[in-house]
């Protein structure tokens, strides 16, 4: 193959892949535009608030055991890596301050969401896409009932408010794994000194930053979803594609919008 | 004969606009015309079937009847209303006068039997829910299935799912009926069961039906017409008894003929079959030897 050639190629398969991104990318903002339009339609209904509620059990209630032990774990990992580096320095209590901020500003949203990716995420994505191929979708159409209110609003506003929700729980989880471990292995008066020095240290920006990155990742995680699950074509292994697309795609835009939010935070010392 | 030639002369008109007009239909995949300038018109209360081989495009045909899929070229007109140019609010008043059952009945596996019938009734009507309880009741009694209300999709069988699939899609009273494959993958028992639903329907209710199948026992027990679909053009729409003289005549000659004759009788030797072998076998295999 000429040289000429193999650019012309590779030209095409970068442009053939930003065709796709930027395609992705409006597919899903056309999804939340209709999804936002038909909310008070699904929210006003009797089934739509029952769907929601067993979404946000779904979503919610059955991964908060998870959450839990996952960030509990965080805490535990964070407090007995902190403390080498800092005890030369007669710093040790400082783990509060540093697992507080750390903790309500990033890895308590960013590690609840990664969990919610897989726990929900490829579940909602293989259900509708289980729908999908059996004609589930079609037959939503058939009878004049829109897929995006039935199926995707609930998702979508259950995942919203259950993010935000176990954020709440997995701040705590996080900072309760780094006070077992200040109180049970460090120091005792570490431990004792744990909440005071973390609620001197903690603003209610670090609260808010970290919720509103929580409120943005479940949006994110569901829209994801949705629009994989909806999309499936080709039976099973359509399905399984959507599903690991679903997480990949969930965890790295959970990451780049934590990225720009954080620098959007530092610029504005928010 | 012209297809529209054929039409005017089969399509012995039973109502003076038909309900469903399909005009000069082309629908292309990836460059490929799936459907090649199809025409059809049914009229109101007759069962036609559509028939062809797999991937022929019947099942494409069909989802261009119920406003799934759009023409690149021509027009589907349902209910006096060309699909093209309605809006999706538009097309959802229209879908309350039609049903469909799809070909694995599609029902909602999160929702009950029951549940997956009162639906349409719930979204679509302002009655109270005794009243609906009793409308799906009815509903699934017509299809023998009144029993199965609290069960789930997932605990009926194949046969039963249709079945149900048909109450729901019967719970607004449609004008028009469209069946994708209604027996395929049934037991023979099963399948004359909802052959005669089918009939049942079209004849006690004046539903227009509109069935997609393959299986020539099925099509002959329900249709009043039917039309047959090969390689995405329409070849042959006549009435039932013209297809039955087919299927038992002689061998002729005609291209045509003998292709339609072949696919219901299920011979294994015919045009349908020549067609698939007469593709140049020696030469491929000559070209891939040369190429490795």
């Amino acid at each position: 193959m000429s040289d000429r050639a193999t650019k012309r190629n590779f030209v095409e398969a970068v442009g053939s892949r930003a065709i796709g991104g930027v395609s992705y990318l409006g597919g899903m903002a056309i999804l939340l535009g209709q999804a936002i339009r038909v909310a008070p339609a699904t929210l006003s209904r009797s089934s739509g608030r029952k769907a929601l509620i067993g979404q946000m059990d779904r979503v919610g209630v059955r991964s908060v055991a998870v959450v839990c032990l996952v960030q509990v774990f965080i805490g535990v990992i964070l407090a007995l890596q902190l403390a080498p580096p800092l005890e030369p320095w007669g710093q040790v209590d400082k783990i509060a301050n540093i697992i507080g901020v750390a903790g309500f500003r990033m890895l308590g949203p960013i590690l609840t969401a990664v969990v919610i990716s897989g726990f929900a995420g490829a579940s909602i994505a293989a259900e509708l896409g289980t729908m999908a191929v059996s004609e589930e979708i079609e037959a939503l159409r058939a009878h004049a009932l829109n897929p995006v209110r039935f199926l995707v609003v609930p998702r979508l506003i259950a995942t919203f408010i259950m993010m935000l929700l176990l954020t709440v729980i997995a701040n705590w989880m996080i900072a309760i794994g780094g006070y077992l471990i200040s109180l049970l292995v460090l120091d005792p008066q570490v431990g004792e000194w744990y909440w005071s020095l973390m609620r001197d240290q903690l603003r209610m920006r670090d609260f808010a930053s970290g919720l509103i990155m929580a409120g943005v990742f479940g949006v994110l995680i569901s829209l994801i979803a949705c629009y994989e699950g909806l999309r499936v074509r080709g039976g099973a292994e359509g399905v399984g594609k959507a599903t690991t697309m679903t997480v990949v795609y969930s965890i790295v835009s959970i990451i780049l919008a934590a990225g720009v939010f954080t620098t959007i935070f530092y610029v504005f010392e928010f | 004969m012209t297809q529209t030639e054929a039409d005017n002369a089969t399509n012995a008109p039973t109502s003076p606009q038909p309900v469903i007009r399909v005009v000069d239909l082309v629908k292309c995949f990836s460059g490929r015309a799936v459907l090649d300038g199809i025409n059809l018109d049914v009229h109101s209360g007759e069962t036609i079937v559509i028939m062809g081989g797999s991937g022929c495009g019947k099942s494409t045909l069909l989802r261009h009847m119920v406003g799934s899929l759009f023409p690149n070229e021509g027009r589907v007109e349902l209910l006096g209303r060309n699909l093209n140019e309605l809006e999706e609010r538009d097309l959802n008043v229209l879908r309350l006068r039609f049903g469909i059952l799809f070909q694995s009945g599609a029902l909602f596996n999160s929702m009950t039997v029951g549940e997956n019938v009162a639906l349409p009734l719930r979204e679509h009507t302002n009655l109270d829910e005794q009243t609906i309880d009793i409308m799906v009741t009815i509903k699934l009694e017509q299809v023998g299935l009144r029993e199965a209300a609290d069960l789930m999709p997932s605990e009926i069988s194949g046969g039963m799912k249709k079945r149900a699939g048909l109450a729901r899609a019967t719970a607004l009273d449609p004008e028009i009926l469209f069946y994708d494959e209604p027996s395929a993958g049934l037991d023979p028992v099963t399948s004359a069961e909802i052959d005669q639903l089918i009939m049942d329907l079209s004849g006690k209710l004046g539903v227009t039906s509109v069935v997609v199948t393959h299986e020539m026992d099925s099509a002959f027990r329900i249709a009043d017409r039917m039309a047959m679909l090969d390689r995405g053009r329409m070849i042959k729409i006549a009435p039932r008894n013209e297809f039955e003289a087919l299927r038992d005549g002689e061998i002729t000659g005609d291209e045509q003929d003998d292709l339609i004759r072949q696919f219901l009788r299920g011979d294994s030797e015919g045009p349908i079959t020549d067609r698939r072998l007469s593709t140049g076998y020696e030469e491929d295999i000559l070209e891939a030897a040369e190429s490795k």
